[in-house]
């Protein structure tokens, strides 16, 4: 047996993916209901989703702590009552509050389902915002901050945002002790009549449901008009990027690392070069073998990883270079960046490497799509965004099609050094 | 309930395959029955260098990633004080190129000066990034001081200090290598849509003529009971005070590592947890408070670690954190509590079968431990616990002479 020689492999690109298509219900009350269904597990996903991100925010953090506080009291439950209910099910029940949307995601063994929808209900139709539990979580919160302002990953991830998008953009605004301080009870309860109604809600579950699911759902969540009707304006907010381009920032004087940031704002999903930025991204710092992990990890040995990102923010999106490399290297990092992107613009990707990132963005696809609770992410992001199956499929197109000259094209539009925004903290 | 069917090679290597066609994936894990508590006092942090070693090219394959990903696949690996753990998730159609990797860097890796060189720095930095450049980072390198006089649990995975990794030479690789990185000391566990005969025929074609190499017996030094209470101050530029507690447990094979366990979750397992509940909500004295263990395979930790409201003073603090250990040694618990953290292991252990990488991981987990069909009986050994194992393990373990305390202050800080 010659080892040199590799075992013949079915190119990812010839495989043929399929987005497993969602069954669509609706409540008596109109509230749209998207599932997945699977058997193979006792396991159960629900999630309610409402436009209570941090765009709707008229005081900065009002939708985090609206969201955060829902599950901290009741009219009928104290927040103990609430999480014993959930853990004694071995439940998780968890909530996030994004720039667009917040949402609670209740996960537990479907034989408990029945027990749990109450408690759901309770949080998210009669929360009580006592001043007590807002006054812990400002508390809590702040020290937290405190720590976190500490880290030079977490300075510098606050700053790049305000550079691309402004200080009181919701994408560029950040936390602060001041704003902690600010929040109150009547405005949080403001928000909350306001965002979380009926008919802003929708409703996202997957895995093993019970059998009479739909009229659990209805029971709990279907057969009033809970909180009225509010129609919703989103407001145009347009970005403020900073004038100045490069920084340097010292936050700890005995730092031994930096985070280095190099980021530009980008067009968001609707616009025909996001899919293959999608590709070009990848192959210059979105997976291990890309660009710049090769040269500034495997060959220089500057940092422990190197990452390039896309920002799947709904109004603008961003290419944010990002890493921690040793303080006495963060210089010469930099300068390996701008090559690497002045590369990508002057020399066509060669087909090997091409093919190479194909086959990985494809395989790396069929992964993701392992399991029915992945399976409504995908949909859920489509969904939210206003988008179907086509989306899917043609960025699935632009990873099979794309040509290094198209590709090379998108790096002389859009890799200029010069267009970035440069970012130190030590 | 996970099912299995699991064979052992000439040369040693034992392999257990599970076969789940609902899945167009594969998994390919191998795991090696080498951590850090096997390094030379005088070498630490080795065994995880050498992990990273393990991409920089084999004996017939320059480069490890590039085919993986040619063939749509993904990879990582960890190491931890115990074990080594490799994987590779693929399309399965191409689980032979899984095959072909990672029998390769078994038969032997290429032993690359430059890797060698490069990764050094690059563990250097990581190194920096998650145990000198974050407040609180070093509590663990002075908590295994502490806590361990003797056994090698004493330094962390990363290593002891920086200059341990920076030394590594290239024969002292080669040596760690061929001492067990061998086909006895392995187990391969392969997942997903595949089949018990094709991974069987795969299995012998590319791991069969390895050498089997030497049974790597472990002897380590033994920590002996610990007689008095240890306690260290520590002063840096963070900005809160915090608390560390730590006291010794059971090793992992040991039947009461269940009740420990347990106790780890009544405390500090989710909103609903008697730290958490009295010591952040009721009594305010805490803005955060987590009690866990690393599940170590020789006898590990219980930790509780929390960070103080500004203006509480640690004595109290201290104190408060000891009624609530005095309450579970003094009261037998309610039935409902009992069964509430029975109820949230049943519940982690569903979900975390979920996933057919995590199947595969404990799968080789379980046969290190003696069989991989322990994985199936595993919620037994928590539905047998009692409320009297809860009683009798709180008062040995929470024991005021077996816990190490670090009392971390913020420097220059009201």
């Amino acid at each position: 047996m010659n080892r040199t020689i590799p075992p013949p492999i079915k190119d990812a690109v010839e495989f043929d993916i399929k987005l497993k298509p969602y069954e669509k219900f609706t409540l008596d009350n109109g509230i749209p209901v998207y599932v997945i269904k699977s058997e193979e597990q006792d396991t159960l996903q629900l999630e309610l989703v409402f436009p209570a991100g941090s765009w709707y925010e008229s005081e900065s953090l009002e939708a985090a702590a609206t969201n955060f506080l829902m599950k901290n009291g009741t009219s009928k439950r104290t927040a103990l009552e609430i999480n014993e209910s959930v853990d004694y099910h071995g439940a998780y029940l968890n909530r996030n509050a994004y720039h667009e949307n917040a949402t609670f995601t209740l996960h537990c063994l479907t034989k408990h389902t029945e027990v749990l929808l109450p408690v759901l209900q309770d949080v998210i139709q009669d929360p009580s915002f006592p001043e007590e539990e807002l006054a812990l979580y400002k508390q809590n919160q702040k020290q937290k901050l405190a720590v976190n302002l500490q880290k030079c990953d977490f300075v510098a991830n606050r700053f790049i945002d305000k550079y691309l998008f402004g200080d009181f953009h919701p994408y560029g605004r950040v936390s602060s002790m001041m704003a902690y301080d600010a929040l109150q009870t009547e405005t949080l309860r403001a928000f909350y009549q306001k965002h979380y109604t009926y008919n802003n809600c929708r409703i996202f579950v997957a895995g093993n449901m019970p059998a009479n699911m739909l009229a659990l759902l209805n029971k709990h969540f279907g057969t009033t008009r809970w909180n009225g009707e509010s129609s919703l304006i989103r407001p145009e907010l347009p970005i403020q990027p900073a004038e100045e381009k490069k920084f340097r920032i010292f936050n700890d004087e005995n730092g031994v690392q930096g985070a280095v940031r190099i980021a530009r704002p980008f067009p968001n999903r609707y616009h025909p070069d996001f899919p293959k930025m999608l590709v070009l991204n990848t192959i210059f710092g979105g997976y291990f073998g890309s660009r710049l992990m090769s040269n500034i990890r495997e060959d220089k040995g500057y940092t422990y990883g190197i990452y390039s990102q896309l920002y799947n923010f709904r109004q603008v999106s961003a290419i944010n270079i990002q890493t921690e490399a040793g303080r006495d290297v963060c210089e010469a990092t930099i300068e390996e960046v701008y090559k690497e992107l002045q590369q990508l613009q002057n020399v066509p990707v060669p087909q090997e490497e091409l093919d190479l990132v194909r086959n990985y963005m494809i395989g790396s696809i069929l992964g993701d799509l392992d399991g029915a609770f992945q399976v409504i992410q995908r949909w859920k992001n489509l969904i939210l965004n206003d988008l179907d199956e086509n989306y899917f499929y043609n960025n699935i197109q632009t990873i099979k099609n794309i040509t290094a000259e198209e590709l090379q094209q998108l790096a002389k539009q859009y890799y200029n050094p010069g267009d970035f925004y440069e970012l130190v903290v030590i | 309930m996970i099912h299995y069917n699991k064979f052992t090679l000439a040369n040693g290597l034992r392999v257990v395959v599970h076969e789940d066609h609902t899945t167009p994936m594969a998994v390919l894990n191998v795991l090696y029955d080498v951590g850090a508590r096997d390094e030379n006092p005088a070498q630490t942090g080795f065994a995880h260098l050498f992990e990273h070693l393990m991409f920089g090219g084999s004996i017939n394959i320059p480069e490890y990633d590039e085919p993986l990903q040619m063939a749509g696949g993904e990879n990582n690996a960890y190491t931890t004080s115990d074990l080594t753990n490799y994987y590779i998730q693929l399309p399965a159609e191409n689980i032979e190129t899984a095959f072909w990797l990672e029998s390769d860097r078994m038969l032997s890796l290429a032993f690359s000066e430059k890797s060698l060189d490069v990764q050094r720095k690059v563990v250097s930095e990581e190194f920096k990034e998650h145990y000198i450049n974050k407040p609180y980072g070093d509590v663990w390198h002075k908590m295994r001081e502490l806590a361990y006089s003797t056994h090698p649990y004493r330094w962390m995975t990363i290593g002891k200090e920086l200059s341990h990794i920076e030394n590594a030479q290239l024969e002292d690789v080669k040596a760690f290598f061929f001492k067990f990185y061998r086909p006895v000391n392995a187990i391969l566990s392969v997942a997903g849509n595949v089949t018990v005969e094709q991974v069987k025929t795969l299995a012998e074609k590319w791991f069969g003529d390895i050498p089997s190499g030497e049974k790597y017996t472990r002897q380590l030094p033994v920590e002996p009971p610990q007689t008095a209470a240890h306690k260290l101050e520590v002063k840096a530029n963070v900005p809160l005070d915090a608390l560390y507690k730590c006291y010794h447990m059971y090793a992992r094979s040991d039947k009461r590592y269940y009740a420990a366990d347990l106790i780890s979750d009544i405390l500090g397992g989710g909103s609903s947890s008697r730290l958490h509940q009295v010591l952040v909500k009721e009594k305010k004295l805490f803005s955060n408070i987590d009690c866990y263990h690393f599940g170590s395979l020789d006898a590990g930790l219980l930790t509780i670690e929390g960070k103080l409201v500004k203006g509480v003073k640690m004595k109290d603090a201290e104190k408060a954190i000891q009624i609530e250990l005095e309450k579970l040694q003094g009261e037998i618990i309610a039935d409902r509590e009992l069964q509430k953290v029975k109820n949230r292991v049943e519940s982690l252990l569903a979900f975390e079968d979920m996933s057919l990488l995590n199947r595969a991981n404990n799968l080789a987990f379980y046969e290190l431990l003696g069989d991989a069909g322990l994985m199936n009986k595993e919620f037994e050994n928590y539905e047998v616990v009692t409320a009297e194992d809860i009683h009798r393990e709180a008062k040995l373990i929470f024991d005021e002479k077996n816990a190490n305390t670090i009392y971390y202050y913020a420097e220059n800080q009201g």
